[in-house]
């Protein structure tokens, strides 16, 4: 048995993939979102999926995480086929990922202390105090200040919500952490935040990170490797240096413009300082 | 490597080294606080903790076992961690440099604090419902010369949903309660042989008090409740704002309709509850007190007097005016949150029903000095 917990435990892996998706069809009515499209997510690494607006990633992630069915098709994530589970398997799964969805989805009636102590305090016999202090802890990681705890939802900023949705989603220390559209809706500076957010808790945490996101710069400096949604499929998948040399018209639109170059050539000049940091993860210091 | 998972444990080898074993993480370490209290008790000066039998360990291990080790170091006294795997280490010193984050308290408010800040809502609330009745005067006059721009479709759908959707409900209730009425005089009356009397008792307590009662207090919680739902959600989906910024008014929009609709509903629901209930106690005359449909007719139409219909069918109007006004205020009054819409709701079901019953008395005293 693999732990339920976290990617700290010593225990092998029976596949390098952590998710895999063969054959998925999504349809809503007529209209066709995944006509057959094939994923895979590697142990370990930080995945990208991006993909124009209404090209289906929220449904793709909403899918991995069970909250949609897809009309045929296999998912397997963390080893177990999520299509085929007893609903107390299933929530069982679930304490294993951490989701951080695009609206933020916190509860609106609980202040962001409680919002990120719930998942401690449903599963997990820990004291109050404790409870307390690791959310304010989770807080100030996601780059919040601790007196932010004690608001509520709405009457958080944008970037203020993504980063508390984000410290709900690191509650219980997931294995598997997913981020809607992290930086959507950030000025550069919060973005950049983020960045740095995301590279320094896989570094911490050692999870598979899978993020949605529009945001070029983010791909080049955080993302191991990026999937391309066009046309119901993955047009592409690789590293953004591989994807950059891709000729697939909807991979090309990502690249070519002004903004995809500005990007590419800001990475290259960090790339020096990008290729230590991620061969010499933080274990062997 | 044994995949199966231990229970967390920490026990002392030696004097002053422990050895901490099995899977400290969230699930697991909940009863660890006490067993740390030994190594805090232990009095040995420099303390080894041995951490080879590691399992795994989440930031929840960790934290337990950093902030455990910092009252040891508080105190004087030296750790030091031998063996630990390498992959928890991060995780160790990002933990330690941050365990003293401040947890901020939420204010605490006393009792008398907390009566005088809901005395001052209720105060404001007051005030606020009065000026949002203002609104509604001002925007209705306004809106009086211009038909065009009264929204009839609306105001049709309006009167569709909460008027013409609720006559089942409206009549079966006002049915019954005629019926209660009759049952509960008929036996007072046949002790005096005054059976007859029965048309006055139901006709009068069902004209002039009962149907508006009922119709309004049905309404409200059908339709009071459905307003404030409706706005209160467009509140917190940003939509209000979104209709002020293309230039709609909302009390146009949203709030006119529903008060002109409910003023046309309302009465005229009131005057269906009163021919459903008067034909409830008929029905009911007939079986306890044999008195049959013709007699009964020609002596209501002998004692019940137009006024008392009017008198009924003129508070109606007020309650609608009453029900539709506070379902939409307490709408908008929602802050932000699904828990908000459900609390404004209820308020507004229990606000509306409690200033009907309130002026359904301050109306009684009034007739009753006017000799109506
Ligand atoms: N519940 C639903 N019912 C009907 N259609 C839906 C539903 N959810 C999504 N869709 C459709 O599926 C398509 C993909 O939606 P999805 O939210 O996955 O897009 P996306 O790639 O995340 O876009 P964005 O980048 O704008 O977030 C869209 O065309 C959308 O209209
Ligand atoms: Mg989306």
């Amino acid at each position: 048995m693999q732990s339920a917990t976290n990617t700290n435990t010593a225990a092998p892996n029976k596949s390098p993939n952590i998710i895999e998706m063969r054959g998925v069809s999504t349809r809503f009515g007529s209209h066709v979102v995944h006509a057959d499209l094939d994923l895979e997510v590697r142990q370990g690494e930080i995945f990208a999926i991006v993909g124009g607006s209404g090209s289906g990633k929220s449904t793709l992630l909403r899918e991995m995480i069970m909250l949609h069915r897809p009309d045929s098709g296999t998912i397997k994530v963390l080893d177990t086929d999520v299509l085929a589970l007893s609903p107390g398997e299933a929530h069982i799964l679930r304490q294993r990922w951490g989701v951080m969805f695009q609206h933020g989805g916190l509860f609106g009636t609980l202040n962001v202390r409680d919002n990120v102590g719930l998942p401690l305090r449903e599963h997990t016999d820990l004291d109050d105090t404790l409870i307390n202090e690791l959310a304010a802890w989770k807080i100030t990681l996601s780059g919040l200040e601790p007196e932010a705890g004690l608001q509520y939802p709405t009457e958080l900023s944008g970037g203020m919500l993504k980063r508390a949705s984000m410290a709900r989603a690191l509650a219980l220390d997931p294995e598997l952490l997913f981020l809607d559209e992290p930086t959507a809706g950030l000025d550069p500076g919060g973005a950049g935040g983020i960045d740095t957010l995301v590279r320094s808790l896989h570094e911490l945490y050692q999870s598979t990170i899978v993020i949605i996101t529009h945001d070029l710069d983010f791909l080049w400096q955080v993302t191991d490797r990026v999937a391309v949604l066009g046309e119901g499929k993955v047009v592409g998948v690789g590293s953004m240096s591989e994807l950059a040399q891709m000729d697939h018209p909807i991979i090309r639109e990502y690249f070519d413009g002004p903004r995809g170059r500005a990007a590419q050539e800001q990475a290259q000049t960090q790339a020096g300082v990008q290729q230590h940091d991620k061969e010499q993860p933080w274990t062997q210091k | 490597m044994s995949s199966q998972i231990t229970p967390a444990n920490i026990s002392q080898s030696a004097p002053g080294h422990f050895v901490v074993s099995g899977s400290w993480t969230a699930r697991t370490v909940a009863d660890m606080n006490q067993k740390l209290a030994a190594i805090v008790d232990s009095d040995t000066p420099e303390v080894l903790v041995d951490g080879s039998h590691l399992q795994a360990i989440d930031s929840v291990g960790v934290w337990t076992l950093q902030r455990q080790f910092k009252k040891m170091r508080d105190a004087g006294r030296s750790i030091r961690l031998l063996d630990w795997p390498p992959q928890f280490q991060k995780l160790l010193d990002v933990v330690e440099k941050q365990l003293d984050i401040p947890v901020p308290a939420p204010p605490h408010h006393s009792l008398l604090e907390t009566i005088g800040r809901k005395g001052e809502a209720a105060w404001q609330g007051m005030f606020a419902l009065l000026s949002f009745i203002g609104e509604c005067a001002l925007a209705l006059l306004r809106i009086a010369p211009q038909p065009k721009r009264w929204r009839w479709r609306l105001v049709l759908k309006n009167i569709q949903i909460a008027g013409f959707d609720a006559l089942p409900i409206i009549g079966l209730t006002a049915f019954l309660l005629g019926i209660v009425v009759a049952y509960q005089g008929a036996d007072q009356l046949r002790h005096y042989g005054a059976n007859i009397f029965v048309v006055d008792l139901v006709g009068f307590a069902m004209l002039r008090e009962f149907s508006p009662l009922i119709t309004a207090i049905i309404i409200a919680g059908r339709s009071g409740s459905a307003y404030a739902a409706q706005i209160g959600t467009m509140v917190v989906t940003e939509e209000i704002d979104g209709m002020r910024t293309i230039g709609i008014e909302p009390i146009d929009f949203l709030v006119l309709p529903k008060i002109i609709a409910l003023l046309v509903a309302l009465p005229l629901l009131t005057v269906f509850a009163d021919v459903t209930g008067v034909f409830g106690g008929m029905f009911m005359a007939r079986s306890q007190l044999d008195i049959n449909f013709h007699e009964f007719l020609v002596r209501f139409g002998s004692v019940i007097h137009l006024s008392a219909l009017l008198v009924g069918v003129g508070k109606a109007f007020v309650f609608a005016a009453i029900i539709a006004i506070v379902g939409c205020y307490q709408g908008f009054r929602t802050k932000g949150n699904a828990d908000s819409v459900g609390r404004q709701t209820t308020r507004s079901v229990v606000q509306s029903i409690f200033i009907v019953i309130i002026l359904d008395s301050g109306f009684s005293v009034i007739f009753s000095i006017l000799d109506l």
